[in-house]
């Protein structure tokens, strides 16, 4: 697409965007890090990813004014449109995103090592399809692809699969053992953190496809296994 | 939420094309204008949406050496028949122009004279009648109820406008064509008249044409884009505001050229 005539314009969409992205790379990596700080009770790095959520707020703030701002001086229209508002419902996603990834790893801090539960070995490979999902979401996004994004959307069930697998797993665990009571029930919360954060990307993902699109992903198509407890 | 447009449409255009010498300046346009809604013509300067609008009341006849071919109906009736009177349909058809223009009279009588030339009056006491009724309708009446001996000139321009529309509405049209009527308006007389125009279409049907994009959203139910002359996109203008289907028409209203 061509550029504004107003240039300042074209800047500040960019800008907008480009920050988005750097929002996304951190709350990716807070992900990644706090399912490995609860796994191997690593309390520094559980505390540089609390840390971390601190600058995803702030730049969640700092693009909210600057979307504000964009929409009483610029007043965007048609595609314009679709692109501010799209930031305004991503950034906010990220910022729940990060909420989550740092409730996450404030478990590292409240779990005690010597009542470990042997479920909590699939935590990290959860987090790594979360976190692939995001990747995939925030690509979608750099690109304008809303072919990826409908993949993305559509490619939830399978956390949710993961999600009820680990419950299951470590529902068991507590009922053979009830040391494991503790660990379990913080364990069941990480899992259901990560769906959420799951939730988070089909919900980008809708969002790009209607900034591409200008359409609505239809809502009916998508595979939906129930969650257990949900 | 748009209005659903009405079922027939109250001007019906079928390959329009227009001609200044030999110069063509409309490429066969195609539209229905729906009755008792607002449609806004959008387009960059000299693009022909004013030349189009002059078509369905026949102004283009004054200007020497345009020639219009195609079909302009109005309630099915071509506008350009043998036999019809381009001034009766220029009654039916009223007309509110850029910049306010009163005629050198009082209020009462720039109203008034309307009616009086069209004999649509019998007696005083009617002709009253139509100047309160026109000046309410062009929500004017309260401000100058008392004055109506002043002439139009002394009002503000944003009162001047509406008293150019409260002289449109006297004669009792079907369709009231504006041409950038709020471009020499402040804000608030610009608020004014776009209430005005939301107002007036429930019994109107209404062409704006606009360089305000906000305008054309704020007004209209219907858009449509001009570009060099051809009409690029008509549709709902909440559609055509968010989701255009042409990218001529992105890159208008986005301001990607001018």
């Amino acid at each position: 697409m061509s550029d504004h005539i107003v240039s300042a314009f074209s800047g500040e969409l960019e800008g907008l965007s480009a920050d988005l992205l750097r929002m996304g790379g951190l709350t990716e990596a807070m992900i990644t890090d706090a399912c490995s700080a609860v796994t191997t009770s690593n309390r520094p790095l559980a505390k540089t990813v609390v840390e971390q959520d601190k600058t995803v707020d702030a730049l969640e703030a700092d693009i909210e004014k600057r979307i504000t701002r964009l929409l009483a001086l610029r007043q965007p229209l048609a595609s314009d449109l679709r692109t501010v508002l799209a930031a305004f419902k991503v950034s906010s996603d990220l910022e729940r995103i990060g909420d989550l990834s740092k409730n996450i790893a404030r478990r590292t801090l409240d779990l005690d090592p010597a009542e470990s539960i042997e479920s909590l070995k699939g935590v990290p490979r959860m987090g790594r399809a979360v976190s692939l999902q995001l990747q995939a979401v925030l690509d979608a996004y750099s690109r304008n692809d809303a072919e990826q994004a409908k993949r993305v959307w559509a490619a939830d069930d399978d956390i949710d699969q993961h999600y009820n697998s680990l419950f299951r797993e470590t529902l068991t665990y507590m009922m053979e053992d009830p040391r494991t009571i503790s660990a379990g029930a913080h364990l069941m919360f990480i899992a259901k953190n990560l769906e959420r954060i799951g939730d988070h990307c089909t919900n980008i993902a809708e969002v790009i496809f209607y900034q591409v699109t200008g359409e609505y992903m239809p809502a009916d198509e998508r595979p939906k296994t129930p969650l257990i407890g949900a | 939420m748009s209005d659903q447009p009405s079922v027939s449409p109250k001007v019906s255009c079928k390959g329009v094309d227009v001609f200044y010498g030999d110069q063509q300046v409309i490429h066969n346009v195609s539209m229905d204008i729906a009755d008792r809604a607002v449609t806004a013509f959008i387009g960059p300067s000299g693009c022909g949406k004013s030349t189009f609008l002059r078509c369905i009341n026949r102004m283009n006849d004054t200007i020497e050496g345009a020639r219009v071919e195609g079909l302009v109906e109005i309630d099915g009736e071509n506008v350009n028949a043998q036999g019809i009177d381009p001034v009766t349909i220029r009654s039916r058809v009223g007309m509110v122009f850029q910049k306010p223009n009163p005629f050198p009279k009082s209020i009462y009588d720039n109203v008034a004279y309307g009616p009086r030339i069209h004999g649509l009056v019998r007696d005083q006491m009617d002709l009253d009648e139509i100047v309160e009724r026109s000046l309410v309708r062009a929500g004017l009446w309260d401000e100058v109820s008392d004055r109506l001996d002043s002439p139009g000139t002394s009002l503000s321009s944003g009162q001047q406008q509406r008293l150019c529309i409260a002289r449109a509405i006297a004669v009792g049209p079907e369709i009231i064509l504006m041409d950038e009527p709020c471009s020499a308006l402040d804000p608030i007389a610009t608020a004014r008249i776009e209430a005005l125009i939301d107002d007036l279409r429930q019994r109107f049907c209404i062409v704006v044409i606009t360089h305000s994009m906000q305008q054309a959203a704020r007004v209209s139910q219907t858009t449509a884009f001009f570009h060099d002359g051809r009409l690029i996109e008509h549709g709902e203008t909440e559609m055509i505001f968010t989701n255009p289907a042409d990218t001529r028409t992105q890159d208008y209203i986005t301001g990607r050229f001018g």
